[in-house]
């Protein structure tokens, strides 16, 4: 389906959509006040932008130097080109340890991947213990945002799915009593698990260690109770040094959910005594968008979320319009990079407005890419028909003169006579929920014209 | 000094009145001005559709059609913006005209600030005023402060609009939202455009405004649209009416 379509859906329920547009803006209002908190904050985002694509352009090192570092400190360490092949080495990895219960902490890389499918399918258990992602999880639905994967869910829509799941009392909603039923029931999971699996935000090059930001420790406790902990990473997530945490760190939770710092950023240097840890490095097609210079920069992402909720169009569709998994800005250039036939009225659902560029930790140019990526689409001719042909006739239209000023007074003069039903007919997207502007019986340039005479100037 | 208007296409045909604003101002301010008439559009529409073979041609007559002349100056900081900021894929780095022509085209508020060092506006316009900040004069020629960054800006129409006596601002909840008017976004996207157009109207309803004003047409067009089917008592004018408005009234010694 395509994104007006999906996003239609979603505004024809006025109500919820106001809610979801509240709910997320509340969250950008939470990240203005961290960020105007921080006297030297646009310093920083320069800072972090600078670090970002300083390693792209180095990827290759950084990438094997963190390779080096990790394999030294004990990590195995495997290299993954596509979803399917990180996949398959999960599966080696789980089936050597004989593994049959798994607890995820979030992961888009392996929601990108869709590993949860994968191993169910081979006879796996796999629980998400992010609350948010448990919840969708349990509806069977996948994350309609990346940090916060159950913002498009009522308090009571959890208390129904829990009543259903988890046997929480009927009706209940209240987030204090649905939060610990949940806490208990993951807890369960938790001891009972053979393995830990989760994401990375950042792998330091230097050490070989790697970070992961959490608000609930869910991560922490998956990985500390089983014996084996795999990691997964897409390629970018690698950075050059340890102070180098210091930039992205303040920057993540600030802009993510407008918290000073992530209640738990878990640092992971080598395996625990007594058990296993692997890292698969996953490239899934960001070579692809390295080898593009005018896409590289959203390589630089840091996942934080604050492109979607500052996004009046992703409030407005919802992450599921996007059919995605990641949605909003940034997940409108990169899916349609690599699925560019699916995806193709994705870099459309946007007004160009630019709030995603200025919100970006990382200063990516967000906007200005969604317009590459329109031309990408054109050239790879995936802007359809209609769309084609207007432009091409505006095109020609508005390169002469006297065809412009002639149909403009045409239209003016069309607008003026033709009866409402007429003008106001149901192909006239504009007009279903919007008048046409008034037309003058003059235009700009034969007025300047009058004008001039009257003044007695040369026009 | 030799300045041309640069009066969009739409603006041109439906907006006459927005164009005739920016001449009083100019008159007012004393500056001798030509309306080239060959000119017809900047390629905007072309161009954010991702039709940029369709939008070279338009690029290309601008160009033609500008050079040589001191200042293009234009009430329309989207238009500007694509002229100033999207037309590197046309030309050579080294094309002398294009560059000269995408240097001096400015958008109105700004040539009347930074090139003609106007401070204030010696007029009277007495109503409660709600300003829309257009996002491309915002966020592409930063002629604001944008809520995201914080790096203090100041905002050249807000303070131009200040000068005048008797004119009150009304306080939005979302100072600088998107309209959703978006361009060919307005009908691709009509269900999104609309409500973020609605939910712009019910702001400055709720803050009291009587007068919506921008610096791009495109935008208060799109809201008027939505203000007047649902019959709102706000009355929409671009700022340059406004400045002119005041100008003819003047204030009281
Ligand atoms: S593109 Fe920027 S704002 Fe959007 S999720 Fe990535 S880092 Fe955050």
């Amino acid at each position: 389906m395509s994104h007006p379509t999906l996003a239609q859906d979603f505004v024809d329920n006025k109500p919820r959509a106001q809610w979801h547009d509240k709910a997320l803006w509340f969250v950008r209002e939470k990240r203005d006040r961290m960020a105007a908190s921080v006297p030297e904050w646009e310093d920083l985002r320069s800072h972090a932008s600078a670090i970002k694509m300083h390693t792209m352009s180095q990827l290759p090192t950084y990438l094997e130097m963190f390779e080096a570092k990790a394999k030294a400190l004990g990590v195995h360490v495997h290299w993954a080109a596509d979803g399917d092949e990180h996949n398959r080495i999960i599966h080696d990895i789980l089936q050597k340890h004989n593994a049959k219960k798994v607890v995820k902490s979030k992961s888009m890389l392996t929601e990108e991947c869709h590993l949860n499918p994968f191993l169910e399918k081979n006879g796996y258990e796999v629980v998400d213990t992010d609350l948010g992602e448990r919840i969708v999880q349990l509806r069977e639905e996948t994350p309609s945002h990346i940090v916060l994967p159950a913002i498009h869910i009522k308090k009571e829509e959890v208390g129904e799915c829990f009543h259903k799941h988890l046997g929480t009392e009927k009706g209940a909603s209240d987030p204090k009593y649905l939060t610990e039923a949940a806490r208990g029931h993951l807890r369960e999971r938790f001891c009972s698990a053979d393995a830990g699996i989760t994401g990375v935000n950042f792998a330091i090059a230097e050490t070989g260690g790697f970070v992961v930001c959490t608000n609930e420790g869910n991560a922490d406790l998956g990985v500390s109770l089983p014996k084996l902990h795999i990691a997964c990473m897409g390629l970018e997530k690698v950075i050059p040094r340890a102070s180098d945490l210091a930039v992205f760190l303040r920057l993540l939770a600030r802009s993510a959910t407008g918290q000073p710092i992530t209640t738990y950023s878990s640092h992971f240097h080598g395996p625990r005594e007594g058990s296993e840890l692997h890292i698969i490095l996953v490239d899934n097609g960001r070579s692809g968008i390295l080898a593009k210079p005018e896409f590289r920069r959203s390589l630089g992402c840091i996942r934080c979320g604050a492109c979607m909720n500052t996004c009046p169009v992703y409030r407005r569709s919802g992450g599921h319009s996007y059919e995605s998994t990641v949605p909003g800005p940034i997940g409108s250039i990169l899916t349609p990079l690599r699925t560019p036939e699916q995806h193709s009225t994705l870099p459309f659902a946007c007004t160009l407005c630019g709030s995603c560029t200025d919100v970006c930790p990382v200063k990516i140019d967000l906007h200005h890419q969604l317009l590459a990526m329109r031309g990408f689409l054109d050239r790879k001719k995936l802007l359809g028909m209609s769309k084609k042909m207007s432009m091409k006739f505006l095109s020609g239209l508005l390169s002469s003169t006297w065809m412009f000023t002639t149909a403009g007074s045409a239209a003016r003069t069309a607008l003026r006579w033709m009866p409402r039903f007429a003008i106001y007919n149901p192909l006239n997207g504009w007009g279903k929920q919007r008048e046409l502007p008034e037309p003058p019986k003059k235009s700009f340039r034969e007025q300047y014209a009058d004008n001039n005479k009257n003044s007695g100037r040369p026009s | 000094m030799k300045v041309a208007l640069f009066i969009p296409c739409y603006v041109d045909q439906f907006y006459p009145q927005v164009g005739m604003a920016t001449v009083k101002l100019l008159d007012h301010f004393g500056v001798q001005h030509e309306f080239p008439k060959a000119q017809t559009c900047c390629g905007q529409p072309m161009a954010n559709s991702g039709c940029m073979p369709e939008a070279r041609p338009l690029a290309l007559k601008y160009v033609d059609v500008f050079k040589g002349y001191d200042y293009i100056v234009a009430p329309s900081g989207s238009c500007v913006s694509m002229v100033r900021n999207h037309y590197e894929s046309f030309f050579t780095e080294e094309d002398h005209a294009a560059n000269e022509v995408r240097k001096r085209t400015y958008e109105l508020s700004e040539f009347l600030v930074n090139v003609l060092n106007v401070t204030e506006i010696k007029g009277r316009f007495e109503s409660t005023v709600g300003i829309h900040q257009s996002c491309h004069g915002l966020r592409e020629l930063r002629l604001g402060p944008s809520s995201e960054t914080m790096k203090p800006r100041k905002s050249l129409m807000a303070n131009l609009l200040a000068s005048i006596d008797g004119i009150s601002f009304s306080k939005l909840q979302r100072i600088d939202e998107c309209c959703g008017f978006g361009g060919t976004f307005a009908v691709a996207e009509e269900a999104v455009s609309c409500m973020m157009g609605e939910d712009r109207v019910n702001d400055h309803l709720a803050a009291g405004t009587k007068v919506l004003t921008a610096g791009d047409m495109s935008c208060l067009m799109h809201l008027e649209g939505i203000i007047r089917r649902r019959k709102h008592d706000i009355k929409v004018m671009h700022f340059a009416e406004i400045l002119a408005e005041a100008l003819t009234s003047p204030v009281a010694v």
